[in-house]
């Protein structure tokens, strides 16, 4: 653990330290829609304690939080606020689309319900489920742990033009 | 029940005529003006809850809508269904908020899904759609994945 | 969103108000409901909440559907228990078709609705007490909950949103062993009761903010629309099991817990003995469960097994119907209301003739128990507001479908 070279290791592994030290202490928005928040508030309790994982941290406030559960359908009231939430957290900050309505838009294909978060904002993992099971949310949770730690968010995605979301 | 069906009929005599379909028992009313003095009549004979109001859009006939109430009479325990045709542009009804408050929310979401106007409405704007929401979704000629572009999300 | 606080002077008395912005993100507000708060100090001048943050457009996309598929989103408008929203709707579509579900069936059916609202009023207990900063309640309920939604999940293969009832019978009939482990919960659940009282009924602070609190006159309970068992903590015992049984409530035994107070202690005790009349009625539900079929013997509603899918023509000719077409349903109309955890659940249902509903209306109980929020809260001290939302239990699915 000497000389230059080793400094430059030193950085990488800062990098990945800090990244690793991210991905153990998600501290997700207490932030719930619909029936998916349910199933994240089961996560959360004793049976599947989501603390295990280290994310069991729910923020009331999104300026503390750094992972966002959209947990349920975005409703065309809602994908404002839903934004203006996003756009309050800190960087660096995660976004895990919760069951099929925030993914897709669920069997609602219709006109009060946004046709999946990603229209709203950038998502980083989709968990799949009609509501998704806790053991699903889990596997999203630590998908997302492993993304963080290869490097957090790869790219920036494609976001929509500010002021409109293209129609389905 | 049946006494308190009859009265009702004795008071509104040929604007009123009764129905039972699967043994419910529904009134419908001829004219949408007697639906504050009818719903009136009967809260005062002991149906103190107004559980619900909504509408049917039935597009083609003429006139459009049905306006349906449900009500509770807690003594007799029975429901009481009460319809009435409406048509017009915009098609108005007489609200009963002054009766009970519960038709508060409830007239303002048929005011929101369906367009129908509630005269003397102490407060009628839309309730679940946003304020700048311009259709009224619940009409039958509303796609059921809307038109128009979205609106706008709120800030950049 | 943050509560954004803003100074400003009352148009109508002059004084300083300020007006507070709770929800939609909010860890009290049990969902996407909004209120916006006039406060002087700290006690509520007006209040009124904001709602459709979560409108779905439920009752048009029952239109897009047949009628057996529209099942699947009575689940989705009370997502807290969703198995007795199956039940409502269920019960309109069949008496529309003028059919009465098997002995068996009905059963059945009665068993899983009062499982559900024990799941529901433990979600309704878990949160109402973390509102009032009561951390621990909230992971005991859960953990009873998740043995409801295992025996859910046995039956009809899925926790949350089950659709497990259909129309004309189940989804399946009852599956092995199911008898043994549904009584291991019967037998454990009341110790848990106990525990929740234990850690609530002689907490000062639960007691402090609980008694007296967000009252309200029979006479305003009954002006707003309000059912169930906000309206049995105002001393009424209207319960639509006992007034107007369905799915055969009338076989079975169980008391209506009434309270005098009206305040959000008395509502809180009505539940809890609710849960025990639940668990009695399950008991006896799975001890004096009929034999016998578990689905009409009619082929045009009720699909016919896959085994004779394989062998017969029919059969296979009606399945093909039954899930392209789906069943036709004679032109008319119907309500059914049945006792919901949260007041009385209303289906109201018209029927053209076709294989999809013409119109589907959805009385949601939470949306009339909603409206008397500003009533209860009028004049009292913010922190109340908390309780109060509590105490109503809402479910945004429900208020806004």
């Amino acid at each position: 653990m000497a000389g230059v070279d080793d400094h430059a290791v030193m950085f990488g592994n800062l990098n990945r330290l800090t990244a690793w030290a991210r991905s153990n202490s998600l501290w997700p928005v207490q932030f719930g829609l619909a029936c998916c928040a349910i199933e994240m508030m089961a996560t959360a309790a004793s049976r599947f304690d989501l603390s295990r994982f280290g994310a069991e941290v729910m923020r009331a406030s999104p300026r503390q939080a750094d992972v966002m559960i959209v947990a349920g359908r975005v409703c065309q009231k809602m994908a404002p606020v839903l934004r203006e939430l996003y756009d309050l957290m800190p960087e660096p900050k995660w976004v895990i689309s919760m069951g099929a309505c925030a993914s897709v838009g669920g069997v609602f294909n219709n006109y009060a319900v946004v046709q999946g978060v990603d229209r709203v904002v950038p998502v980083d993992i989709y968990v799949p489920g009609c509501p998704s099971s806790p053991e699903g949310l889990i596997e999203g949770v630590m998908q997302l742990q492993e993304k963080i730690r290869r490097g957090g968010r790869p790219l920036a995605p494609a976001m929509p033009p500010a002021g409109e979301v293209a129609r389905a | 029940m049946n006494d308190l069906l009859e009265d009702l009929r004795r008071h509104f005599a040929d604007r009123l005529s009764l129905l039972e379909p699967f043994g419910q028992h529904v009134a419908h009313l001829l004219y949408a003006a007697d639906i504050v003095d009818v719903v009136s009549l009967l809260k005062a004979r002991g149906f103190s809850l107004l559980l619900d109001v909504t509408a049917v859009d039935r597009l083609g006939r003429e006139p459009r809508f049905d306006v349906v109430y449900h009500l509770y009479h807690l003594e007799l325990k029975d429901w009481l269904r009460l319809k009435l045709q409406v048509g017009g542009d915009p098609p108005e009804v007489p609200s009963v908020t002054s009766l009970f408050k519960a038709a508060n929310w409830a007239e303002r979401e048929v005011y929101d899904m369906f367009g129908i106007v509630f005269r003397g409405h102490p407060d009628l704007r839309r309730i679940l759609m946003p304020d700048d929401w311009q259709y009224h979704p619940l009409r039958k000629d509303y796609p059921i994945t809307g038109v128009g572009p979205l609106p706008p999300l709120a800030r950049e | 969103m943050a509560d954004q606080g803003q100074s400003l002077v009352d148009p109508y008395t002059g004084l300083k108000a300020m007006e507070l912005n709770l929800g939609p993100q909010h860890p009290s507000t049990h969902g996407v409901l909004r209120l916006r708060v006039r406060l002087d100090g700290e006690q509520v001048k007006a209040c009124e909440p904001i709602i459709g943050y979560l409108h779905t457009g439920i009752e048009k996309t029952y239109e897009d559907l047949i009628f057996q598929q529209g099942n699947m989103l009575s689940d989705r408008a009370d997502y807290v228990s969703p198995i007795i929203n199956n039940l409502c709707y269920v019960l309109t579509v069949e008496k529309l078709l003028q059919i009465e579900v098997p002995k068996r069936c009905q059963y059945i059916r009665v068993m899983f609705a009062e499982l559900s609202r024990i799941a529901s009023h433990l979600v309704w207990l878990g949160t109402s007490a973390m509102d009032m900063g009561a951390m621990s309640p909230f992971f005991y309920t859960f953990q009873q909950r998740e043995l409801i939604l295992d025996l859910i999940e046995m039956a009809a293969g899925y926790r949350m949103n089950p659709s497990y009832f259909r129309v004309g019978g189940l989804m399946r009939d009852l599956p092995p062993g199911f008898s043994a482990r549904l009584h291991a919960f019967l037998d454990g659940f009341p110790h848990w009761l106990d525990e929740y009282r234990g850690l609530l009924d002689k907490n000062p602070i639960w007691l402090d903010r609980l008694k007296g609190t967000a009252t309200i006159s029979l006479a305003q309970a009954l002006d707003y629309g309000w059912t169930g068992p906000l309206l049995r903590a105002l001393g009424v015992a209207h319960d639509l099991r006992k007034s107007n049984p369905y799915s055969s409530y009338e076989d079975f035994a169980f008391d209506v817990p009434t309270e005098q107070d009206g305040d959000v202690y008395a509502r809180y005790k009505v539940r809890m003995r609710e849960m025990e009349e639940s668990l009695k009625i399950v008991r006896q539900a799975i001890d004096n469960l009929p034999e016998g079929p578990w689905h009409v013997a009619n082929e045009k509603i009720y699909p016919p097994e896959k085994e004779e899918i394989a062998q017969s023509m029919e059969a296979l000719i009606y399945h093909f119907k039954l899930y392209s077409e789906g069943f036709l349903v004679p032109p008319g109309e119907a309500y059914v209301g049945v006792e919901g955890p949260k007041g009385e659940l209303g289906c109201y249902i018209v029927a053209n003739g076709a294989g999809k509903p013409y119109r589907v209306h959805v009385r949601g109980p939470s949306f009339y128990n909603l409206q008397a929020l500003p009533a209860l809260v009028q004049d009292r001290m913010l922190s109340d507001v908390v309780a109060a939302i509590g105490s109503i239990d809402i479910v945004l699915g429900e208020v806004d479908r």
